[in-house]
Parts: structure tokens; sequence; C-alpha cells
């Protein structure tokens, strides 16, 4: 026996070893620095324009470059371009590009590359729509400089090129940027810090990316996403766990430096951890929104949302989707709390203690007679799937609604809410998601907000005063105009209700601090450049 | 030894019949009691617990006490209501899978057996189900439907179908040969009432047997789709459900998944001390092969 | 004996067309549009429209079965939806972890269930006999992952001996891919050793019971030889029948196992692409998986003719 099973180990092994050797996997070289980061998704597609996936970001982030970024203050600066001049009319920019900006291919990057990848960008982003609805003409004027003509003194031109949470304008090569928006692209070469390795792309575990040796940083210090871009390791691992047990485990033995999104309950075993530093930006965080669906009834009825607001209490949500009472926030702003643009005017009927026998009366108004509201309740997701069962029970706590929840995984949630028929029909009357606390910190960029009527974000809220005081927001001249906006925008989101947040709380990294230096927690996006490894 | 025992046990009385085989298959009993245990527990669930879906954010991941039994999880729900409440779950589960899986198989197996071309194609098409992993069926077929507990237990039961058509099968193909069907067929009996009074209660013994088995692995297989994201939905509380939605809080909050588990392996051991008692007991020839 | 293995490998013919019809309708007849999956969050009808022309999902549907056969004979095993790389490509890229993890485990097993089995059947009705036969059956009992997240909890959390996740790749050194394999193996062999043990141990009772043993015994032949090399020989067909079943327990099995201990294998790649519907990476892997298992049972089946030469064909 012991013969045989000896034979056929030696078999197994020997197959094993030509196998593995066939196969051939991560050629890291034992002196390279290598960083090992989880993050909260895995690097599914390498197109950062076809999904607006925050991932695509990441991922993105790592090998293209940007026009503008985002400081660590969220004020946007110059990356890939060096000067600009704006016309008195505040209609006309004209930008020029830095010297020595290479794409990973060696060739040069010219404002052809750049525009092109602006027109692709555009097509898919909801702020770049509107931007190219303002925009009369983007040319390129020579190999470094482009003009970019604007219908109207639009005045977020900047801001919007330098946003830095989901569907980030990024340049890529003219050949790319052609591609149709609905392709995915092909090959991954940008002109970023990093390079992607993707013969050691492993999809749904590894992703690798090197070091670009011919990256120019820019000469200011590193600051968020802005200033100078100096890789200090030779390779990025993106390791994809899914278990959060498992990351954190993993990140407390160091088998892994960074860890993007760890578990609420996790971080007071991670806090005492030594070696292991946990971090927050102020405004890195979700907003978690219930969306309304304003085409059919009860919520088609402007009482009926406000009487909602009189009986969901954010409390509850924040104590089972983010325990840590420390990343908690009590916020009522539209807008988010701790940015430029935060503001709770409206908010003060709702402030107080829940007012059920109010909620009744204002449905009773709007016409309610007990028909089932249908809720898609998204089970497999970390914050939605708790968010959910929270809203149902309060639902139900109140008497006097009936509900119709359907169970099924996020996926199916996504298709289902794109339907306008009735929910008998296979609508929907309520579904829960979240946006980060960036996105929503401007009335621009914040997409789940807009009262377009059909043509607003799923849940079709529909008001024309909102959406004349957001269009009066983006032409406006000065931040103090803006805040001043901002404040009105609030009172009519309170008064017409587009949808209701539930909660607000930070999002923590948590990292070796024992073996990297020069970590910049930036909201919805790390930056990976500037870190040394010990 | 059957004979041996015929012999004494006729002339004893009733009781003591009783008592000796029971301390001749002691296994059998053990694993019954335990499951008239599970089974009593199932229906008088709402006497026992409370309300397995009410949850308290404010009593997150507490550890078991006098006022939570079993502690509580991450929503602050009560692990012992939902223990006890999916005690019914898995139970119906298992037996639902154990009886579907048998209902089907005996139906196919009696087609095949007597119908050569049946049996050509309908082998063809078991051979092939067999083939495909039984789990990643499972996960298919629930995934793309949408969940309820109905689709799990004819996802679950599926892939079990093909055995049960086998052992079915060949029972029916060695009936059949027998002298004293051939007579009953020359005599003119229709084919239903041979079937209903010679195969089928030859095929009672080891349907018997592999359905426990069946329970018993559905059980399992339950568990082990609800911890990869694909089993009973949510508001349906089994074991498996309790413990894959605790498993993310292991080293925290163990007891999330220990109580369920607990249940779930005593559970399924006492299935298959029924079983192997069983299956030595009806056919001592079975007992030395699987 | 050639001509019973031309018509055994034959026979797995008709087989495999049942699988791929199988696997070809479980996709395309139950509810739900992938093209609305894949668009995405905030994509328009014709997006989603556009969509579905590109994955040719719009044509009749024995057209669409045309293409998958066609493209199956030809080894083209489809495109991943998400990530635009060929399902082949993916397959290649998680082979070696899933094999490892499988011959690991086998060999594991096997190494420790039958010397259970044979403890068990020598000492019969013994109190040892009871404790081993206990325990295997407790393998059988407690769900996978559980025996998984303890013994990371023990072995890697607690006592740090073993890495908490993740597959080392042989280019690493065999001793790396050894350390991480360990723990995902013994999680794994818990179940298949349950079963092998008992076999073992029910087959070679039935042995031992043989006139030949008897004889073998009163010639004086020492008990240990009397096992090993009479008993265990003969014992071996049905011992490798259930070898061959227990494949089936390895591969859900590793679906579990790769997840708990985050290997980047088959298994969990079959798991994510079914949990987010990328339809030609579920329909390759599912035929790989029962090609395999048609090829091992194949393979089992030859090798009887090996181990039984009362067997004849």
């Amino acid at each position: 026996m012991s013969t045989r099973s000896l034979n056929s180990k030696l078999l197994l092994s020997t197959a094993a070893l030509i196998v593995g050797g066939w196969l051939g996997s991560g050629p890291a070289l034992a002196q390279d620095k290598v960083l090992r980061a989880v993050m909260h998704a895995d690097v599914r597609t390498l197109d950062p324009f076809w999904t607006t996936q925050t991932i695509a970001g990441i991922h993105g982030l790592m090998v293209y470059d940007t026009l503008f970024s985002s400081d660590i203050n969220l004020d946007p600066k110059p990356q890939m371009v060096d000067t600009w001049t704006v016309s008195n009319d505040r209609k006309i920019y004209t930008f020029k590009l830095r010297d020595g900006l290479k794409f990973h291919d060696g060739t040069a990057v010219t404002s052809k590359d750049v525009v092109a990848s602006m027109n692709r960008w555009a097509k898919r982003d909801g702020a770049g729509k509107q931007l190219m609805g303002f925009t009369a003409s983007l040319v390129a004027r020579d190999a470094k400089t482009f003009v970019w003509t604007l219908t109207e003194p639009y005045g977020l031109l900047i801001d919007i090129l330098a946003k830095t949470g989901t569907s980030i304008p990024f340049v890529m090569r003219e050949k790319e940027a052609l591609v149709d928006p609905m392709q995915q692209i092909q090959e991954v070469v940008g002109s970023g810090p990093f390079s992607f390795k993707r013969d050691e792309w492993v999809p749904g575990s590894k992703a690798v990316y090197v070091k670009f040796k011919d990256y120019v940083p820019r000469k200011e210090p590193a600051s968020g996403h802005a200033g100078g871009k100096v890789v200090k390791v030779d390779r990025v691992e993106f390791i994809w766990i899914a278990d959060p047990q498992t990351a954190q485990a993993a990140l407390a033995a160091g088998e892994i430096d960074y860890l993007e999104n760890p578990s609420i309950d996790f971080l007071p075993a991670l806090r005492s951890t030594a070696g292991v530093k946990v971090e927050v930006h102020p405004a890195a965080g979700t907003m978690g929104i219930i969306q309304l669906n304003h085409l059919h009834p009860p919520f088609n009825n402007v009482k009926a949302r406000q009487a909602m607001l009189y009986l969901l209490s954010n409390a509850d949500y924040l104590n089972t989707v983010s325990a840590d009472k420390a990343l908690q926030t009590l916020c009522f702003s539209y807008f988010g709390c701790n940015v430029s643009m935060e503001t709770d005017a409206g908010s003060e009927p709702y402030k107080g203690a829940k007012d059920p026998a109010k909620a009744e009366q204002l449905f009773k108004e709007a016409g309610y007679k007990g028909e089932p509201i249908t809720i898609l309740h998204a089970t497999d997701h970390q914050y939605i799937n708790p968010a959910n069962l929270v809203m149902i029970q309060q639902l139900r706590k109140s008497g006097f609604l009936k509900l119709d929840v359907q169970a099924m995984d996020w996926g199916s949630v996504v298709s289902r809410r794109a339907k306008k028929e009735a929910p008998a029909q296979g609508g929907w009357n309520i579904f829960i998601t979240g946006t980060t606390v960036l996105t929503s910190s401007s009335p621009v960029t914040h997409t789940s907000i807009g009262m377009g009527c059909d043509k607003a974000w799923f849940g079709w809220p529909c008001d024309k005063r909102f959406e004349d005081l957001r269009k009066e927001w983006a032409f406006a001249p000065d931040l103090a105009t803006r805040k001043k906006l901002a404040v009105e925008l609030s009172k009519r989101a309170y008064d017409q209700v587009p949808y209701i947040s539930f909660a607000q709380w930070r999002n923590p990294v948590a990292y070796r601090s024992d073996r990297l230096s020069g970590v910049q927690t930036m909201p919805s996006i790390p930056a990976m450049w500037n870190i040394e490894k010990k | 030894m059957t004979i041996a025992t015929l012999d004494v046990t006729m002339v004893l009385p009733a009781r003591s019949r009783w008592w000796d085989w029971t301390r001749r298959n002691p296994t059998i009993v053990i694993g019954c009691v335990i499951l008239m245990f599970f089974f009593v527990v199932a229906l008088i669930a709402p006497l026992l617990a409370g309300d397995p879906l009410g949850f308290d954010p404010l009593n997150r991941l507490k550890g078991p006490s006098a006022d939570f039994w079993f502690g509580t999880d991450q929503f602050g729900r009560d692990v012992y209501n939902r223990v006890i409440y999916g005690t019914r779950v898995s139970l119906i589960v298992g037996v639902s899978v154990a009886l579907v899986a048998t209902a089907f198989g005996v139906v196919v197996g009696v087609l095949c057996g007597y119908y050569r071309r049946v049996d050509d194609i309908v082998m063809r098409v078991m051979d092939g189900l067999m083939a495909i992993p039984a789990i990643l069926l499972a996960i298919a077929l629930i995934t793309l439907m949408k969940a309820s507990l109905l689709i799990v237990i004819v996802a679950i039961a599926i892939p079990e179908i093909p055995r049960v058509v086998r052992v079915v099968r060949s029972v029916v193909l060695t009936v059949r040969g027998l002298p004293y069907i051939e007579a009953a067929v020359a005599a003119g009996t229709r084919n239903l009432v041979i079937i209903g009074r010679h195969i089928l209660p030859n095929t009672v013994a080891p349907l018997v047997v592999q359905a426990t088995y069946v329970c018993a692995s559905a059980i399992l297989t339950e568990a082990g789709l609800s911890f990869l994201g694909a089993g009973t939905p949510p508001e349906v509380p089994s074991w498996g459900n309790v413990i894959s939605s605790g498993r993310t809080y292991f080293q925290l909050s163990p007891w999330i998944i220990f109580f369920p588990g607990l249940m779930l392996a005593i559970a399924v051991l006492a299935i298959n001390l029924v079983g192997d008692g069983l299956r030595d007991s009806l056919d001592p020839r079975i007992a030395r092969r699987m | 004996m050639t001509a019973y293995i031309i018509r055994r490998l034959l026979a797995t013919i008709p087989v495999m067309v049942v699988v791929a019809i199988f696997v070809f309708l479980l996709l395309h007849l139950t509810p739900g549009d992938p093209a609305a999956v894949i668009a995405g969050d905030d994509a328009t009808p014709e997006a989603v429209d556009g969509i579905r022309t590109k994955l040719g999902l719009d044509q009749p549907i024995h057209v669409q079965f045309g293409i998958y056969a066609a493209n199956l004979l030809r080894g083209d095993l489809g495109t991943s939806i998400f990530s635009n790389l060929p399902v082949l490509t993916l397959v290649k890229q998680r082979l070696e972890p899933t094999l490892v993890l499988a011959a690991s485990t086998l060999v594991m097993a096997v190494l420790l269930a039958i010397p259970m089995g044979v403890l068990a059947a020598w000492k019969a009705r013994t109190f040892i006999d009871r404790l081993v036969m206990g325990f295997s059956v407790l393998g059988f009992a407690v769900p996978g992952f559980l025996v998984g997240y303890l013994l990371i909890y023990v072995f890697a959390i607690e006592l740090k001996w073993l890495p908490v996740q993740g597959y080392r790749p042989l280019s690493q050194g065999i001793d790396q891919t050894a350390r991480s394999i360990i723990l995902p193996a013994l999680a794994l062999s818990m179940a298949y050793m349950a079963l092998i043990a008992r076999m073992t141990r029910a087959s070679m009772l039935d042995v031992l019971s043989q006139d030949y043993i008897r004889t073998a015994k009163a010639k004086g032949v020492a008990t240990l030889i009397v096992l090993l090399r009479h008993a265990l020989k003969n014992a071996a067909v049905p011992i490798v029948t259930v070898i061959g079943i227990g494949l089936t327990l390895l591969i859900s099995g590793v679906v579990i196992t790769e997840t708990v201990f985050n290997i980047p294998g088959l298994g969990r790649l079959t798991v994510d692409a079914i949990l987010k519907r990328d339809y030609p990476i579920i329909q390759g892997l599912i035929i790989l998986f029962a090609g395999a298992k048609v090829l091992v049972n194949l393979l089992i089946d030859i090798s009887y003719v090996f181990f039984d030469p009362r067997i004849r064909y």
C-alpha cells in the first residue's frame, strides 16, 4: 500500500510542479518593495469609463493621470495641466500641458489624446454630459495646448475635471479614447505613475501594478490626489479577500499592508493590534439613500414623501450599519457633512422625535388607502441589506402601512429599479442604495438628488424649481453665492423630498503603520503613490 | 443471525422483543430519539421562542446571557429564536428533498426498468446530470430563479434524483427477471399491479436507507449554499442561514455560529445513525457494501 | 480489454452532449436579464439593448445553441463578460491552486483514512473501532466551512503557525505552497476521510471473514502481514470506488474551502461567476467540471481491470 500511494504522491507532486512551472506567476524579485493592498472590491473591469463602480476609479487612478486633481482639502489643483488662462467672459479656457508627460508605451501625451479622452468620458458620466451640454467646442490647438469653449459661463469646468469620486476624467491614448463608450477598451495604456501588469492579472483575485519609471511627477509635495505623484515602492498588488474577517486577520497577521474598507465591527480589534493604524478623512463617508418612486402612488404625492421623514429615524440605521460611535455622523444635510456645501436648512420639523401619527395623517391626505408598498430588498450587500431590515421594521411599526418586500440580490435590484411600470406590474416603490459623501457634496455631481423628471436618476423625482436652482448653482460666480444657493436647494429638497438619507457614516482605512509611511487618506479613492515601505 | 433471532423472539412476549431489538440496535434508537426531539422542537417552535426576525440594534453582538440564551447577532437578533425556528426550516428542507428525490426517482426508475427505449435515453440524461457537480447546479438554479424555500428544495433535490433512479432501476430489473413475475405476466396481470404488489415493496428497504442519507446531505448542502450566498432567503431562518450570516463574526462572536452549528451536526449525526442502523438491520448483505 | 476501454470512451460522448445541452438550457431558460445586470447602474435602455446584441442574446434560441455548440467543439469555452478574457485563460490561471488543493486533499485523506479503516476493522466492535468510526462520522456531519474557520482560528490566528489565507504558488517554493495548503486540505479532507475510512472498514471486514484469511492466520502468518498483503489488496476495488464517488464531495468541498481560505482556484471562480451572472464562465466551468468527473470515472473503471482479475469485460 505504501509504495503505491508513495508513487502516486510522487507522480502528483511532479505533475503539480510541471504544471506550476508552465503556468508561472508572480516573478517578484526578493529585493522588490511590494505593497499589498485589499480594496473593497476586486478589479474586474479595466475600462474606467465603462462602469461607474468605484473600484474602476481606483484602478484608473493607478495607471492614468488627470488634467486636474483634488488635494487633501478637496480643492482642485492642476495635475497634467501646467498653465491655463480664462477669457474675461469666463467662456474660453486655454490649457497648456506639462512637459515630459509620457504614456506607458513611450509615446508623448498630446492634446489630441486629451480631447478624445474627454469626449469619451463625457458620454458615460452625468456631470460630464452636463458639461458637454454647455460646451461649444473642445479642440487641440497644438501638441501641448487645447481650448475648451463654453456656451455659457459655466463655473464648474475645473471642479468637474478635478473630480475625485467616481467617473474620473482620465486621459488615455487617442487610440483607446476613440473606442465606442459602450464597449470596453482592450488595452490598458495610461500616463499615470503605475503601469498595469496585465499578464499577472487574475480577475477576482489579484491585480498587479509596477512603478512607471518614466513618470515625471510635479514638483509640489503630494496632497490628496494633487501634487507630485512620487512612487516609492516597486510593485503594488491589489489582493481580493471577500470575507472582511479574513481580510482583517490577514492585516493583523501582516500578510497584507493596507485594507481599504475594514468592517466597522473589527475596528476595535484592529486599533488594539500593534503596528496597525486606523485613519479616516473627515469627508470620507457613505450617505445612505432611501430612494422613492415618484411615478406611482403613494410616493407620487409629496405629502406621502414628507410623511416618511416623520417615520424613519436615523439613529437605528447608524447603530446597525456602523456601530462605531466615533464614525457615525448624525447629519441632516442633503449635501453631506464636513464639506463646503453642508447645510441642514429645512430639516427642522424632522429633527426631533418621530411622529407616526402625523405620518399617518399625511399619508391619508396623500390618498393612501392601504395599497402594498413594494420594497426591493437587496440581501447580499454589506450595508444595504441591514439598512433594508431596519427600514422594514420601522415601517411595520408604524402600523398603518402595508408592505410587499421583494428579496433579491443587488444585481436584480439594479435591473428592476430601471422599470417605470407600476409596482404591481414589475416596478417598485422603494429601494435602498448609497452614495459617497464626496459625490453628494456637489449639487451637480450628486446624481440622486437631481429632479429632472424623466431625465433624472431612478425614482424620477420631478421639480422644475429645484432644477433651476441647481443650474443657478452651477453658474454661480463665487463660493459665497454657491453656499447661499445650497441653502435654498436644501430647503426645497426637504420640501419636495427627492429621496431620504437614512444615515451618514465614515469609512476608515487601516494599514500597517509599522511598515508604511506617507499614506494619504482621501475620501473614496486611496492614493498608492508617496507611500514608502520599510 | 436473522433466523436465530426469529426462533427465540417468537415465543417471547412483545415487550421483551422490543427491548432485545433495542439492545441489538442502539444506534437506531439513539438516532430516532434525537430526531424525535428535533421534530418536537420544530412543531412547537412558537411556544418555545419569540420572533426570529425582530431585532434591536442596541443589543448587537451580545454574548449568551439570561436575556439572550444563545446571544445576539450583528443586528441584535436573538440567536436562540432563530435557531429554534431554524429547526423547522432545516428539517423541512431535509425531509422535502428526501421525499421529492425519492418520489421522482421511483417514477423514473420504474419507467426505466420497464421500458427499454425510455431507459436508454433517460439513463444518459441521468449520467449527464450526475456529472455536473451538485453544488454548482444548485447554486446556478437558485441564483437564476427568484430565491425561495421551494426553489432551494428543488435545486438540492435534482442532483439527488439520479442516485435514487439507479437504486430503483436495479431492483426493477432484478425482480422483473424472476420466474414468478414471468408467471404473473403470462397470467395476464396488469403492469401496474405487478409494480405495486411485487416490485415496489422490494424497493422500500434500500430506498428508506437512501432517503435518510439524502436528508442528511440536503441539510448540509443547504448550509453550504447559505454560506456561499445562495441558500434560503434571509426572512426564512435556517441553521445554515444563521451560521452563514454569523460567519464574518466568528472571531468576535463565535456563539452566532456555534449554536446552530452544534444543532446541525447533532441532527446530521442522528440521521446518519438511523440510516446506518436501518441499513445494517434491514439487509445484512447490504451492510457489507455501500 | 482494449475494446472495453474504447467502448467506455465512446459512452462518455452522449453524457457530455447531455451536459452541454443541460447547461445551455439552464442559462437560457431561467428568468433574469444578463444584459441589464451587465450594463450596470445608470445604463439607458439603448445601452442595455446594445449589450444584448453584442452578446448575441437577441438571436433565436436555436441559433444561439448552434453557435454555442460550434464553439465548444472548437475548444472555445467563451469569453468572460466582465473581464473580457477567454474562459480558458481564466481556467489556466486558476488551475494550479485547485489541482494542488485537490491532490493534497486526496493524498491526505487516503493516507489518514485507510489506516484508520484498517485499524477499525482489525479491532472491530471494540472501543477503538467505535472511536475511529465516531470521529469519522463527525467529519461528515460538521459542515466544511465550520471546520475551516475553526482551523484558521486555532492554527493561524492563535498559534500563528500557518498563514491566515491565500495560496502561495509553487513557483515561490514548495515549502511555501505546503504551508498555505495544509489547513485547506485538512478542512476539505474531513468528509472525504469519513467516507474512505468507513468503506475501508466495511470492505476489510468483508474480506477478513473469508476462508483464505483464516488459512493464512492458521498458517501462522503475522496479523499485520495478513492485513496488508492479503486483505487490503482484495479490498481495493470498493475502496477505489468510494474514492471515485468521493470526488463529487471534493468538487463541492473545493468550492467552499476556496472561499473560506481565499484560494484563487476554479471553485471560487465558478461561484463568483454564478453570483455575478458571468454566463460564459458558468457554462464553460460546469462543462469542464463535468468532463473532469466523467474522465475520472472512466479511469477508475479502467483501473478495476488491474485491481481485480476476476472482472471480465
